[in-house]
């Protein structure tokens, strides 16, 4: 569905991604993980056609973006990092607006907005005007604005961002059924455990490169099943072991207070993206 | 394209409709002041061309105010729009064509140009001023809401910052709107300022309205060349559009 081949892009001499590779399979939930500045917001604007590649092809729903911007626009549904609405509007006039803007039937645009605006539960506050909303009262009708048009793919940058935990789990649920319907999906996120939860997928990029990429799974394990951490004075410490046992020993070599648990994704990110561990 | 242009024109429209009353009460403020100072004040002490200096600045005082709300009303909006709100991005996402947004944005601008013309055309009467307002004299205002509306967009584009987009308005509209034959024929004045001032398009569209109010032929020469800067600012939108996705 999504194919980016040595894709890069440059601000300057500021190089944001750098030869980046992936594809996306139709159907799949992918998260794109890495630390503030590693260039998970470029490669999205890049692929939502915000921004042009400074080298590379990118290829969505089977069209060359450099050659069919026009298709791709209507297929991808996009939720930005920043708010993007107008605030000089309603909740409901703004996705009016962004249904016109994808040319949608008058009777489909008003049946799915009301659909869309109950389903964020903001059917109570249409009228109201966007600007006296609240932070995650305006990220839920950016994600209602991003499915309107029943795009095939979805974008979305860091889109639980600021959502009280009922919120994002509802978010979650709603993204595995679409899953199951056949949309591919695109996040970035910095909460480790969504992407675990999500993705079948994940890549992790710093400082615009591609570092790993696989299953939520597999990148636990390539470290050790199990990991040890513990602190001292000069930080959190963690060693990963392939063994429960090994673990154990070395956890009671330890004076301090230990855990030992299994590794998570969070601590794979965080050995990958190069933290200073012990070992 | 026409739907899509309808549609970035619907949004302002909306915007507008909600706030009517406002717009057309503040949009009142400076053409009364304008012919209460010079129309009334100054003016009764001032003959023109045999004609009343109140029927010589009515055309200039209209060129000037369709000039500055067109462009107020796209420049500013626009350039917010792009640098903090970022809700241009909505329509970089969506799939219309620049020209779409440029064309609907630039309407939308020309249109509130119109509409507080429309009040300025009804206080002038009301001041006792006399004017013959035909086509001709409605297609030039067209024509010149058009031009600054299609500035505006390209200077929303260009301008970095919003002290940037009112740092435009200082030294480049306000000049304008006192130069360009607006308040007096700007015969004696230099002769480099003179031609500056004759390729400035404000200066066409007093010479044309100002003509035609007094019943005189209409300048066809004048409205090209407005026209020209129309299409000259739209073409340079729309490259601009194509230019913000870097
Ligand atoms: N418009 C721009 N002009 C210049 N440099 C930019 C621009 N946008 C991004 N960059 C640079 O590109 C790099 C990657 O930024 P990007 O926004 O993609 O990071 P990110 O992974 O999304 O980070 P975060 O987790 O903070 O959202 C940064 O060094 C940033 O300074
Ligand atoms: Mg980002």
């Amino acid at each position: 569905m999504i194919q980016i081949e040595k894709f890069s892009k440059k601000f300057g001499e500021r190089i944001a991604v750098d030869g980046l590779s992936l594809k996306i399979a139709k159907g799949e939930i992918f998260g794109l993980l890495g630390p503030n500045g590693a260039g998970k917001t470029t490669t999205i604007r890049v692929l939502t056609m915000l921004t042009r590649p400074t080298a590379g092809k990118i290829v969505i729903d089977g069209c060359e973006a450099a050659h069919n911007e026009g298709h791709i626009k209507a297929v991808i549904g996009v939720v930005p990092q920043h708010f993007n609405l107008d605030i000089d509007l309603t909740p409901w006039e703004n996705l009016e607006l962004h249904g016109r803007l994808h040319h949608m039937l008058p009777e489909v645009r008003k049946q799915r907005i009301g659909e869309l605006l109950k389903y964020v539960e903001l059917d109570d506050r249409a009228n109201d005007m966007v600007q006296k909303f609240s932070g995650g009262m305006k990220r839920r009708l950016m994600i209602a604005r991003a499915l309107l048009h029943q795009p095939k793919i979805l974008f979305l940058d860091e889109p639980t961002v600021g959502l009280d935990p009922q919120v994002r789990r509802r978010l979650w649920d709603l993204i595995r059924r679409l899953k199951n319907e056949g949309l591919t999906v695109l996040l970035t996120t910095h909460y480790i455990e969504e992407a675990e939860n999500l993705c079948q997928r994940v890549a992790i990029m710093e400082k615009g490169k591609l570092i790993a990429m696989d299953s939520p799974i597999a990148l636990c394990q390539r470290f050790g099943a199990y990991v040890v951490e513990w602190a001292d004075e000069e930080g959190t410490k963690t060693k990963f072991f392939t063994d429960r046992g090994e673990a154990s020993n070395f956890a009671a070599t330890l004076m301090t207070t230990t855990t030992l648990r299994q590794t998570n994704l969070e601590d794979a990110f965080v050995e990958l993206t190069g933290r200073k561990v012990v070992g | 394209m026409l739907y899509d242009i309808w549609t970035v024109f619907w949004r302002d429209w909306l915007v507008l409709k909600r706030r009517i009353g406002r717009f057309i009460l503040s949009r009142m403020v400076s053409p009364v002041l304008y012919l209460v100072a010079f129309g009334w004040g100054l003016g009764r002490s001032i003959q023109v061309n045999q004609g009343s200096y109140l029927d010589f600045i009515v055309p200039g005082i209209i060129a000037l105010n369709s000039m500055n709300i067109s462009f107020n009303s796209v420049g500013s909006p626009l350039n917010m729009s792009r640098l903090y709100h970022k809700t241009l991005e909505e329509y970089l996402i969506a799939p219309i064509a620049s020209s779409s947004f440029v064309i609907g944005k630039v309407l939308s601008g020309a249109l509130r140009g119109l509409i507080s013309s429309v009040i300025i055309i009804a206080l002038a009467y009301l001041f006792g001023a006399h004017a013959l307002i035909n086509s001709w004299f409605l297609l030039t205002l067209v024509l010149n809401c058009l031009v600054f509306a299609s500035m505006a967009f390209v200077a929303a584009m260009v301008m970095n910052s919003h002290e940037d987009m009112a740092n435009f308005n200082t030294y480049i509209l306000l000049p304008m709107s006192f130069l360009c034959a607006t308040f007096f024929v700007p015969d004696h004045l230099p002769a480099l300022l003179r031609w500056i001032i004759k390729i400035l398009p404000l200066t066409h569209a007093s010479y044309a309205l100002r003509a035609i109010a007094l019943g005189g032929e209409a300048p066809v020469l004048s409205l090209i060349i407005m026209l020209a800067y129309i299409l000259t600012f739209c073409g340079v939108g729309i490259w601009l559009m194509e230019k913000v996705r870097e």
